[in-house]
């Protein structure tokens, strides 16, 4: 044999590493970037942070690829051809600034609303939602409504906090976990890790999804339900457990609303209002003396199946019997829902019984006393270990709010909410839906030249807090928080440029977006927005007259704005993990954490967020501008540092105070940031042992929480089964109230508005034809890509080049298809032509496709013969943003009537097997634009780390 | 040809859990990212923007779907794939030029690029598909085991395994000695009943793969209406009431 080569084993790994946060995603892992020559070697999890400790996903591990991507945006443009023709100038700084300042100038001057400012994938709501609220326009939000609002609103108005990031199975303790609907991104790699756990420790991981793929393929039981129909099915569980004695009741009376009393008054206005005593107090019956107490009185057992009479006329009943009233009939009866849900009666009825058996028969018990804020103190931690997790899988229908809802009764009646082994959250939450902001932007709330009187995005607690004029006509651009969307947290961004083009309720001046593939992606109806997007007036000026956009890459939106604002990669930019954004705490820790340029640009790009402070000073809006009229920031690390929401608040809670040694409150401190690039990046201060479950009822979490600086003074609350704030509008439908619906939409709101958890149809099926359009249609989310990001990854798009559609076995002998023939899928709205793939593990009736795989010719430099172009699709052309016509001269919103959420997983459609297209190329196509100016032409070869490679070999 | 090593006491290799791999390529990518800089030359990536791009790569999922005919429900299983390492390894012995050798002294199969002459023998014995001629180089292109980093005295010693281990975010990969019986793959690939891939072609890969393990039947599950008939009082409401003495006993 001959002599074995020589291999260096211990090559140079770094210069140097810096340890950031990854935002190849909304999941905010800390990362550990090696650096060489200035260049990144590699990226790598951060072993100490609490989101990812030590593992990165495929994105993650892709960074490189997106950090030197040819789609970055080189210097800020300006349109020169008409909009969509891609034909730009490169401009400075100053032009664009100046230009984009004085176009904003005038506009607060006159009439604030008339800038529509929306971002995207945004990270730093905290500050763009303030920067709205001092310029002084209602009309602000982030892409929440467009993807899972319906998941946060259920949330906070149940629970007090959501499922999304904010919290997290019990992985260490808990027996059985649920997870309903398409979830691979939100929350990424804390899911996986969790669900590596579960599968070690031998814990059943059950998923209910129509398509099983993602993590539903390692589930150990599959429910492949009927879309839209979870409500349904999880109502038949709820009525199933009840009547086998498998709830906790002792849970829910100590825990939620189910014994406070609700009036009964058919027809009067405080119908189904909480009774309440002339403190305002709301009652319960103590069931040894039969009488109404408070229902925070401590040691009570209350009764649940009593009634007590009313002074006034009528009876008030616990919240219990109305559930039992509700829940018990025979519609819910799995034999009764099991051919809508698509799941068999006795399949329900395993399921109830996984449930119960976890929950009932594996209880946890912690020896950690605490006290609730009744007053009495507990010996141990008791929890029932079933967790549950979902996200825009049951949220983006019509009905998801209610389904969301639905769910969150479902954990709490199984007593497995804020417990050991159940659903945890994770501070600031829970937190209830009263102590949230109330959204501003009525009438009297904007002024000129004057900041908005309060956040434009908030938490309504009944009709006198919509956004409405006094003819209840809305008053934002997106119509958020009108008739139309009462309880629209997130706002509706899908609405935004529709609502401009048409000018209803108002045109605007400006649209002004960050991080928003509005023109493709992030839209129902991609098409027809881009329409919109180009639509003329007769004086051949553009309706909606300006569009500013900020975007690091030259998405498919570049092309149709009007001055573009080049953004940094993610590895040249401060950012924060704020508390008072999207935080990354951990269930038994307070965290957040910070980005910082690692690498400095090599462009003429700057982040966003300092561009925006650099605005505000220009325009002097307060809290951005010195009384000198100087800038207040430098930058944004500048801000992150010095700004403060209230005293001692600030973006960052960790390392606060002079010297650095402040948790939530303190002083600003001038070494924050070196403190959190030492830390690694990130800061975290776990909660004390007595304070880690039961959080929302728990003395020590609550004091703890005012300690932080989430609350001034202890909230504690029961969660809400039965929501008073539905029935506030229900009430108003049936006519009661000073806030009035116009009549056209009473029948809705009765019919949608319960409070109590219900399931109805999802609007668009009920509006075509079973028989026209018998197909459900909808996407699932890649686990090795984020949205449109992952196109311009050289890597990544190997791995999901392009998209087919994939259908079940039953559809696919029905109409002949095999794997490589094509079909046209046509809806009510429009017909594409795709690529057609079989697969045996998903619902009979449904077809399903990776979401934002497909990509307009031209877009994230990808080359005119890219796949993504040409096989790849979206189905967003066929979802329209209203619903087809009733016939009664409106046209309804494709959306969920309580939240607004988009329901573009009510799709219904057809299937016709056809010809493949000559060029066998998905249709539609659209053509390609100009190239932007002094973009770098795309490697065809790269061949990453050569320079480093080369050295190391040829050398034995 | 090149000869084999005489069988070794130290055999290092990977126990990947098809029973947790979620499929999600965190593996694969970290993988490229690491190796694209490392031993040998970079991992190139043809028309990386445009159609077709094609790229070496020394790790890849693959997914199957499974259907049975003892059940109509289907089965998806991620199946990661890069080379196990074999002790009889056929793309050692078919090298012409010696340039495919496994080292003495752990097990690693390695290319040593200088003298590889892209002939592509080794590829082509290789039952597992398992090596890639990189397109730009055209030198075979293969899992090294991270061997510049599980010795690396530049990484912090915890650091020291596979970039794909590392990185896995399921915890669905180990990396130890399957050599030795007592080591913590050996113990995990014991319990779980681990499995050479594809065994006939006795190549006796070092690498294991645990299989899925197996679905709980709906017969294993507990009967709701055996709790129904077990819940005493009988009717909805004297079961509440009764319940809710309870709670009242115990206050």
């Amino acid at each position: 044999m001959t002599k074995q080569p020589h291999v260096d084993a211990s090559p140079k790994v770094n210069d140097e590493m810096h340890q950031t946060t990854c935002y190849m995603c909304a999941c905010r892992c800390g990362i550990n970037v090696h650096l060489r020559d200035g260049k990144v070697r590699y990226i790598e999890g951060n072993r100490d942070h609490p989101v990812n400790q030590g593992v990165l996903c495929a994105k993650g591990s892709a960074g490189i690829m997106q950090h030197y991507s040819p789609a970055r945006l080189q210097s800020p443009l300006r349109r020169v051809g008409p909009r969509g023709s891609g034909q730009f100038e490169a401009i400075s700084w100053d032009e664009a600034l100046t230009e984009v300042a004085s176009d904003l100038a005038k506009i607060r001057a006159d009439d604030p609303r008339k800038l529509a400012f929306f971002t995207g994938r945004d990270q730093s709501q905290a500050l763009t939602g303030w920067w709205a609220t001092q310029f002084g326009t209602p009309n602000f939000a982030a892409h929440g409504g467009f993807c899972s609002v319906n998941m946060a609103a259920g949330g906070i108005y149940t629970l007090g906090g959501a499922f999304w990031e904010f919290g997290s199975a019990d992985w260490e303790r808990t027996e059985c976990f649920v997870l309903f609907g398409v979830a691979e991104d939100h929350d990424s790699n804390p899911i996986k890790m969790g669900l590596g756990r579960l599968k070690q420790r031998g814990v059943k991981v059950i998923s209910v999804n129509p398509v099983q793929t993602g993590y539903a393929a390692v589930s150990d039981d599959w429910y492949g339900i009927t879309p839209g129909m979870d409500g349904l099915f999880i109502l038949s569980v709820i009525r199933e457990l009840m009547l086998a004695g498998k709830i906790d009741i002792e849970y829910l009376t100590r825990y939620t609303n189910v014994p406070w009393l609700v009036i009964q008054n058919e027809g009067a206005a405080n119908h189904g209002l909480f009774w309440r005593n002339d403190k305002g107090e709301t009652q319960i019956i103590d069931r040894k003396t039969g009488q109404a107490v408070p229902s925070h009185t401590p040691n009570v057992v209350p009764d649940l199946g009593k009634e007590i009479a009313l002074p006034d006329g009528g009876k008030a009943v616990p919240v219990f019997q109305l559930m039992a009233e509700a829940y018990l009939k025979d519609d819910y009866a799995p034999e009764a829902v099991a051919d809508r849900t698509g799941i068999d009666a006795a399949r329900i009825r395993q399921f109830a019984a996984t449930l119960a058996e976890a929950a009932f028969e594996k209880e946890v018990v912690i020896d950690q006393p605490w006290t609730d804020w009744k007053g009495t103190r507990h010996d141990k931690m008791i929890g029932r270990p079933v967790s549950m997790h979902a996200m825009r899988g049951i949220s983006a229908h019509s009905n998801g709010f209610q389904t969301c809802r639905a769910l969150h009764v479902l954990q709490l009646l199984l007593g497995s909410v804020e417990v050991p082994g159940g659903f945890r959250f994770k501070p600031p939450y829970p937190k209830p839906a009263e102590i949230h902001p109330k959204p501003a932007g009525r009438l009297d709330q904007v002024a000129p030249n004057t900041p908005l009187k309060g956040a434009p995005l908030g938490y309504v607690m009944g009709p006198e807090d919509l956004i409405i004029d006094d003819k209840g006509q809305p008053l934002r651009i997106d119509k958020a928080y009108s008739w139309d969307a009462p309880l629209s947290a997130h706002g509706l961004m899908h609405m935004v440029i529709s609502n401009a083009a048409a000018g209803d309720p108002y045109p605007v001046d400006v649209l002004f977006m960050y991080m928003a593939n509005m023109a493709w992606n992030s839209s129902m109806n991609t098409s027809g927005m881009i329409d919109m997007l180009t639509a003329k007036k007769d004086d051949g000026s553009y309706q909606i007259p300006k569009i500013i956009y900020s975007d690091a890459y030259a998405s498919e939106m570049v092309d149709y704005a009007d001055i573009i604002l080049p953004d940094t990669t993610y590895l040249e930019r401060h950012d924060c993990i704020s508390l008072l954004d999207r935080p990354i705490c951990e269930p038994d820790a307070v965290a957040d954490a910070i980005r910082w340029p690692v690498c400095p640009p090599d462009r003429d790009v700057r982040g966003f967020q300092s561009v925006l402070l650099d605005l505000g000073a220009r325009l002097g809006l307060p809290g951005m501008t010195n009384d000198d009229g100087t800038a207040k920031f430098k930058d944004y690390g500048d801000y992150i540092v010095n700004h403060e929401r209230k005293s001692g608040i600030g973006p960052l809670a960790g390392f606060r105070g002079a010297s650095g040694d402040k948790a939530g409150r303190g002083d600003s401190n001038p070494d924050q940031l070196d403190a959190y690039i030492e830390n690694g990046g990130f800061w975290s201060h776990e909660l004390p042992e007595e304070a880690r479950f039961f959080k929302h009822a728990n003395v020590a979490y609550q004091e703890f929480a005012v300690e932080m600086g989430f609350y001034d003074s202890p909230q504690p609350y029961d969660f809400q089964i039965y929501s008073e704030v539905l029935q506030k509008f229900k009430l108003a439908a049936e006519g009661h109230g000073d806030q009035q619906p116009p009549d056209h939409m009473r029948e809705q709101l009765k019919t949608c508005f319960t409070p109590l958890p219900s399931w109805y149809a999802p609007f668009e099926g009920e509006a075509v034809s079973e028989d026209d359009y018998p197909i459900f249609a909808l996407t699932q989310r890649p686990m090795a890509m984020y949205h449109s990001w992952g196109s311009q990854n050289a890597w990544l798009r190997q791995i999901h080049g392009y998209n087919p559609l994939f259908i079940s076995t039953e559809l696919a002998k029905k109409h002949d298809l095999q794997e490589g023939d094509w079909a046209k899928l046509t809806s009510h709205h429009g017909t594409i032509t795709v690529p057609v793939c079989v697969m045996a593990g998903v619902n009979k009736d449904t077809v399903w496709t990776w979401n934002a795989i497909g990509k307009k010719k031209g877009a994230w430099r990808l080359s005119e013969d890219a796949p993504e172009s040409n096989k790849g699709f979206l189905l967003n052309h066929l979802i329209h943003e209203l619903l087809p016509p009733k016939g009664d001269g409106l046209r309804w919103s494709n959306s969920d009537p309580i939240t607004g959420q988009a329901a573009w997983y009510d799709l219904k459609v057809q299937m016709e097997k056809t010809d493949p297209p000559a060029d066998l190329a998905s249709q539609p196509q659209f053509n390609k634009p100009q190239d932007l100016p002094n973009m770098p032409t795309p490697d065809g070869t790269v061949r990453y780390g050569n320079e480093w490679t080369n050295a190391t070999r040829n050398k034995s | 040809m090149t000869s084999l090593p005489e069988p070794q006491a130290i055999k290092l290799g990977l126990v990947i859990d098809l029973d947790i791999c979620v499929g999600c390529h965190a593996c694969v990518v970290n993988c490229k990212e690491w190796n694209t800089s490392g031993y040998g030359a970079p991992l190139a990536d043809e028309n990386a923007y445009g159609a077709d791009p094609s790229g070496s790569w020394l790790n890849r999922v693959h997914s199957y779907e499974v259907t049975s005919e003892e059940s109509d429900i289907s089965r998806t299983v991620h199946f990661p794939k890069s080379c196990l390492h074999c002790e009889d390894a056929p793309c050692v012995t078919v090298c012409p030029t010696g340039a495919s050798y496994k080292r003495a002294e752990d097990g690693i199969v390695l290319v040593n690029e200088d003298w590889c002459i892209g002939c592509g023998l080794c590829a082509w014995s290789c039952p597992y598909g398992a090596r890639e001629m990189d397109p730009a180089e055209q030198v075979m292109k293969k899992c090294t085991l991270c061997v510049d980093r599980i010795y690396n005295e530049n990484l912090p010693e915890e650091d020291r395994q596979p970039a794909c281990v590392r990185t896995c975010p399921t915890n669905a990969r180990h990396f130890g000695d399957l050599g030795d019986p007592n080591s913590e793959v050996s113990l995990l690939v014991a319990a779980r009943g681990g499995m050479d891939l594809m065994p006939e072609q006795q190549t006796k890969p070092v690498n294991q793969y645990l299989p899925p393990r197996a679905r709980p039947q709906p017969e294993d599950t507990a009967s709701l209406v055996a709790m129904a008939e077990a819940a005493e009082p009988k009717g909805f409401w004297k079961w509440v009431d009764s319940t809710l003495d309870k709670i009242s006993g115990g206050a």
